[in-house]
């Protein structure tokens, strides 16, 4: 069957990264493990199906059994677990089960493997008890081992898509988004999530369209599909017309022309028409990235993410893994200012390593600032390398999700600390930067005339303010519509913020994604955010936007927009004045 | 807990029929997926079923898995049973072994 006998499709979502692409699907499943070819199988076949499960069983028997054997007595403890493996690979409720629904539901091995398998992590899931809930981990570890040897060699693995690729799924975990290769990405499509979810902040740094809240897309888009994503539009289009791709492939071409011409004025200052100049500068994840940063005109690196190297891996990276990747970054910007945000993770979960305690509420849980003070090996061992990275160039520090005083009284001391330990021992290093917090708890902003004492600056966080502040799960399409930066009362929280930091002669930042909003940067001037940091394809934008303003008049604009009391009014008198200037729309 | 799936059944078979061994979970960990393992390959001798019980929960010993569906942490009483007396041994030797603590500390 070609792509023409197939009627086109459209879905429509939300459009969380701007610009359109056409490309092949890949469907990534719910669990997040790579997708099994699933098939029925005649009843002749039922026999050769269970035999062949049956092989890869012993197969995988023979796998553990070689790494036990293998392993030298001194830490033979380590792979007890494995010989609880061996037992579970002909558990009746596993091995006995998956043989039944072979036979009843006519199904390939790997369908009925995971069938099984998911109804038995749905039990153990489902235990109220943290420490029951573990025990699916190691049904999941067979499981795979199992597949793996059904599959052999032609197993498919995100880490390794070999074409450029639309991505489609359920929801892409932090985790799984850092075993992507990402520059064979064409662009994604997920059917949870909105603009705020990780999935299209990362899409947005790469500046590759991405579509949220599609609701059924992984059940309506089969593998290798011809889908066009229209990240402007929120737009999906399975097998499209000839028609249909040509007037697609048009807008691309245009809409790429468009963002061409705005990089090409991004090397100028950003210098409004009463002359101020503000930074706009760059939020990153990956080292690799600060090249994206320079090419769109970015004065520095605004907030650096340092989770990635945290991810997808059993153990803690050292010093001077995390040193090599600053020190890269700090050179290549030098003297542009780099802002390295120290660890934000939730607790222990998104790291590959066995779950400490379950959270029913990480983003309210054990994560950044809190994770770190607990954790002060793990925090010292950054701080380290952070120092030393600083003595390359012009280095700001930044603690997230600070809630009080005493967490900044806590961070600091260990800073110097180590700073103390770096020079005993006589390692290059410079304790001489500046250290700022992120304003995204709203008691941050409650105690800002406090806190402004202790730090050089403010950095504002708006999605997690804005979340906190409105009480709204950003994962949560229910509530999306109430995620708004220009809502009164989070205005007022940035009034507030700003004029608690002048009144100490403190600077305040925005790194959230309220800063690269072209609609929204005119009453940030007018409040007084110094500097600006976005994701780099948002720059060019940002910085026109700046040069159209008059600061002076920013400032009156904000005393009328102060009056309307509710978000829809803010946003009426924001569209009507600068709605011709654009945003991410058309 | 109601409606689980799986082998587990609330006790409705007669115990009187069966060879019984009482014991107490001296674990710290409980009973996790390690002792389960060794419990389920000793019940794989077994001629005829074993059973497992605990707070009025029976599963079968010769599944990891079924074993696991059950809660026991440290101090839980589990009682063991068999259903044939050539099973006997088989039944001392898995309360042997959750006595000794499966060998933990």
């Amino acid at each position: 069957m070609t792509d023409s006998d197939l009627r086109e499709i459209i879905l429509t979502g939300i459009g969380v990264s701007p610009g359109i692409c056409i490309g092949k699907a890949y469907l990534v499943d719910v669990e997040g493990v790579d997708i099994v070819e699933k098939y029925h199988i005649s009843q002749l076949h039922v026999h050769s199906e269970i035999k062949r499960f049956k092989l890869a069983v012993k197969r995988a028997k023979n796998e553990l059994r070689t790494i036990i054997e293998n392993t030298p007595d001194a830490i033979k403890e380590h792979v007890d677990i494995l010989e609880t493996h061996v037992i579970l690979l002909k558990d009746k409720l596993l091995y006995g089960k998956i043989i039944e629904t072979i036979e009843t539901d006519f199904i390939n091995a790997e369908w009925a493997l995971k069938k099984v398998v998911s109804s038995l992590k749905a039990m153990f899931l489902n235990m109220s008890d943290p420490y029951l809930k573990e025990r699916a981990i190691d049904i999941g570890h067979v499981s795979d081992r199992i597949l793996n040897n059904l599959v052999g060699s032609e197993k498919i693995n995100i880490a390794t898509i070999d074409k450029r690729v639309v991505l489609v799924a359920a929801d892409l975990s932090p985790a799984q988004t850092s075993q992507i290769q990402l520059e064979r990405v064409k662009g994604f499509i997920t059917d949870k999530g909105g603009g705020t979810s990780h999935t299209s902040i990362i899409a947005r740094t790469l500046g590759i369209p991405a579509v949220s809240g599609l609701d059924h897309a992984t059940k309506s888009i089969c593998n290798g599909d011809l889908i066009i994503v229209d990240g402007i539009s929120g737009n999906v289009i399975i097998h499209p017309s000839e028609q249909t791709l040509v007037t697609y492939e048009e807008r691309r071409i245009e809409y790429e022309f468009r963002m061409a011409a705005l990089d090409r004025q991004s090397h100028l200052d950003a210098v409004t028409l009463d002359g101020h100049r503000f930074m706009v500068m760059g939020n990153i994840e990956l080292p690799e990235e600060i090249v994206s940063v320079l090419d769109h005109g970015g004065d520095g690196i605004g907030l650096y993410r340092t989770e990635f190297q945290y991810l997808g891996r059993p153990d803690y990276p050292g010093e001077t893994e995390l040193y090599d990747k600053y020190k890269d970054v700090v050179e290549v910007m030098a003297p542009r200012p780099v802002t390295i945000r120290t660890l934000d993770i939730n607790g222990d979960k998104a790291l590959d390593r066995p779950i400490e305690s379950v959270e029913d509420n990480p983003a309210l849980g054990l994560r950044a600032i809190r994770y770190c003070l607990k954790h002060p090996n793990v925090f010292k061992t950054q701080l380290r390398a952070i120092l030393r990275a600083a003595a390359y160039g012009n280095v700001r520090i930044l603690f997230p999700m600070i809630s009080g005083f005493e967490e900044i009284q806590e961070a600091k001391a260990m800073l110097h600390t180590v700073s103390d330990e770096l020079k005993e021992e006589g390692i290059a290093h410079n304790r001489d930067i500046e250290i700022g917090i992120m304003i995204e708890v709203p008691s941050a902003v409650i105690l800002s005339d406090i806190l402004a004492d202790a730090v050089d600056f403010f950095s504002i966080g708006t999605n997690d303010l804005i979340q906190f502040s409105l009480a709204i799960d950003r994962g949560n399409r229910q509530v999306a519509y109430l995620f708004n930066p220009l809502h009164p009362a989070i205005l007022r929280l940035l009034r507030q913020t700003v004029d608690a930091a002048r009144a100490k002669g403190k600077r305040v930042f925005m790194c959230g994604e309220m800063a690269g909003d072209p609609l929204h940067i005119p009453i940030l001037l007018g409040l007084g955010i110094q500097e600006f940091s976005m994701n780099p394809n948002a720059i060019p934008l940002a910085k026109q936007t700046i040069r159209s303003l008059n600061v002076e008049e920013m400032r009156i604009f904000l005393s009328e927009i102060l009056k309307e009391k509710t978000a829809q009014a803010v946003m009426e008198r924001v569209q009507r004045r600068f709605g011709q200037e654009g945003g991410h729309g058309v | 807990m109601e409606g689980r799936p799986l082998g587990k059944s609330r006790l409705v078979m007669t115990e009187n029929a069966m060879i019984l061994r009482d014991i107490t979970l001296v674990n710290a960990l409980g009973l996790h997926a390690r002792p389960a393992a060794q419990i389920a390959m000793l019940a794989a001798k077994a001629v005829s079923r074993v059973w497992m019980i605990s707070d009025g929960e029976m599963v079968d010993a010769k599944s990891i898995i079924d074993i696991l569906s059950l809660y026991c942490p440290k101090g839980s009483p589990i009682r063991f049973a068999v259903e044939n007396t050539q099973d006997v041994e088989t039944l001392n030797a898995i309360a042997a072994l959750a006595e000794s603590g499966f060998g933990e500390n």
